[in-house]
């Protein structure tokens, strides 16, 4: 397991494997395959597919201490960068398909409407963190502040699922679904928080995800 | 010569492959032709409607194909995704069926499809329907004024309103059971409302046979409101004094109200409804007050507050 994770081609293997749902989309779209909404099917699609990056993103570091598998921080930044990618795509396939670009009726909506203003809130919480997301800035701030400023994913996922949530008209089971593992994730972090012996002390941060940063 | 009855005919038999292969060339090239052809005990393949008359009721805007009315519906009870009830609702059962007819009327009535079918000579009327959600289609419908049935059960002084349920059965609609709202579907109109010959009462599409999806065997087309307003597979319409309870008002009132007029005034709590997306376009269209309506309807909400009856 240890030689697969550290291996080279895995990154570029997951690399592709994220590319997977955008492919999907792109072969859908070029047989003309988009259900009868099209602009609805892409958006909801990007959508989530984000959510999904981010709880990913999220269940890496979980995943790495329970499996005693530090490499696997090594996948971490792609991932939350891939989350920022289908956010993206998510956000310009509303905004140009469903708003055409006009901003001043996308600024409405996002003051209006509340499941508007809680997606637009994941984006901008994720913002920081792709510009962040480079070697370079984990030095220029320093790792302790670093790691500080990306726990803005949790509230990024958060602000997702919420989004998600209260635009549904009524079967519920996919945001809460969505919200469960986020819980779950969550849950595990402060559990792991609870139990540190020295809280307080920097030492503490002993698995520093620095170490997916050279390659 | 043998005559083969239709009943005799296997829908592998009629249909060539190439045509059963690709559905939407199959939908789109000849869809009345093939129905005619499929016969009335093939699985769930539509029937054509005969002695159909165009009615002035129309719109003359570009149709919706066949294709998109039939794989992008809203019909909970097989699901919640839009192609959902074009993958769950193939088997459905709708014969026999019987719709009661009670509540404040002289004569109450048990109807089988048959009765349905022969009730009023049958119209095409092409409508406008715009769904709650802000997209919307030009449907061709095949059937006869609401009122026509309602005259046959003489209301009673009592009737002000109409209730109306849809067919519910967990068996055949599991899907339901994860929709969020309650089943049976209820829904109801102001019997005036009921009464003006735009509220249609559809048998069909396209010339055939409601497909299961769109709401088989016998529904409600109501088209100054919103979609969710004209509820599919009906079995029971009560004339009551009361307002009856309705499917969305229950799961959501402040989103749905009972009267659910199509108003690009009035938004979604959650989002706008002064513009829609027709199906098949690409830029939006303004949503025009009572679908487009108004001359016919208006007058049953003089002195309204819209607003507050949304």
């Amino acid at each position: 397991m240890k030689k697969v994770l550290s291996n080279r081609w895995t990154k570029v293997v997951l690399f592709v494997l994220c590319l997977v749902p955008l492919v999907w989309l792109g072969w859908r779209a070029y047989k003309q395959d988009l259900t009868a909404n099209p602009i609805e099917y892409i958006t909801h699609f990007t959508g989530d597919w984000t959510i999904r990056f981010l709880l990913i993103t999220l269940a890496v570091t979980p995943l790495r201490k329970l499996f005693n598998q530090p490499q696997l921080a090594r996948f971490r930044r792609m991932l939350g960068l891939f989350a920022f990618f289908y956010g993206c795509l998510h956000l310009m396939t509303w905004l140009g398909l469903d708003k055409f670009f006009d901003l001043s009726e996308m600024w409405k909506d996002v003051i209006k409407r509340r499941f508007i203003t809680a997606g637009m809130t994941a984006f901008l919480l994720m913002l920081p963190l792709a510009i962040t997301s480079t070697a370079g800035w984990v030095r220029r701030l320093g790792f302790v502040r670093w790691q500080r400023l990306h726990r803005l994913i949790y509230f990024s996922a958060l602000a997702g699922v919420v989004h998600y949530y209260w635009l549904v008209k009524s079967d519920v089971r996919l945001p809460l679904m969505y919200f469960a593992i986020w819980a779950v994730l969550m849950c595990y972090r402060a559990t792991v928080w609870l139990r540190a012996p020295h809280r307080k002390q920097p030492g503490r941060v002993t698995i520093p995800s620095t170490a997916s940063l050279p390659d | 010569m043998i005559i083969r009855k239709p009943s005799d005919l296997r829908y592998s038999a009629v249909t060539p492959k190439q045509v059963y292969l690709n559905r939407r060339r199959f939908l789109g090239a000849a869809p009345i032709a093939l129905g005619a052809l499929l016969g009335s005990r093939a699985a769930q393949a539509t029937t054509k409607l005969a002695g159909v008359t165009k009615s002035s009721y129309t719109v003359d805007e570009k149709l919706t194909p066949l294709d998109v009315i039939t794989h992008y519906n809203n019909f909970y009870e097989f699901g919640t995704d839009k192609e959902d009830p074009s993958r769950n609702a193939q088997n459905f059962r709708t014969s026999p069926w019987m719709v009661k007819v009670e509540g404040e009327v002289a004569k109450p009535k048990v109807l089988d499809l048959d009765a349905l079918m022969k009730l009023a000579p049958l119209e095409e009327r092409i409508y406008r329907h715009r769904c709650v959600e802000a997209w919307s289609i030009v449907v061709p419908w095949v059937g006869y004024s609401l009122n026509a049935l309602l005259k046959e059960v003489e209301p009673t002084s009592k009737a002000k309103f109409v209730a109306f349920e849809s067919y519910y059965d967990r068996k055949q609609m599991p899907q339901g059971t994860w929709a969020g709202i309650q089943f049976p579907y209820v829904e109801g109109l102001r019997l005036d409302e009921a009464m003006n010959p735009l509220a249609l009462l559809a048998v069909g599409l396209y010339g055939e046979t409601l497909p299961p999806q769109d709401g088989a065997p016998f529904r409600l087309v109501v088209p100054w409101k919103y979609g969710f307003k004209s509820i599919k597979s009906i079995v029971k319409i009560r004339l009551v004094e009361k307002m009856p309870p309705t499917t969305w008002n229950l799961s959501a009132p402040q989103e749905y109200g009972f009267y659910s007029n199509v108003n690009p005034e009035v938004d979604h709590p959650r989002w706008s409804q002064a513009k829609e997306r027709r199906l098949g376009e690409f830029l939006k269209r303004n949503t025009l007050k009572f679908n487009g309506y108004g001359e016919q309807v208006a007058s049953l909400y003089t002195g309204m507050d819209l607003r507050k009856n949304y």
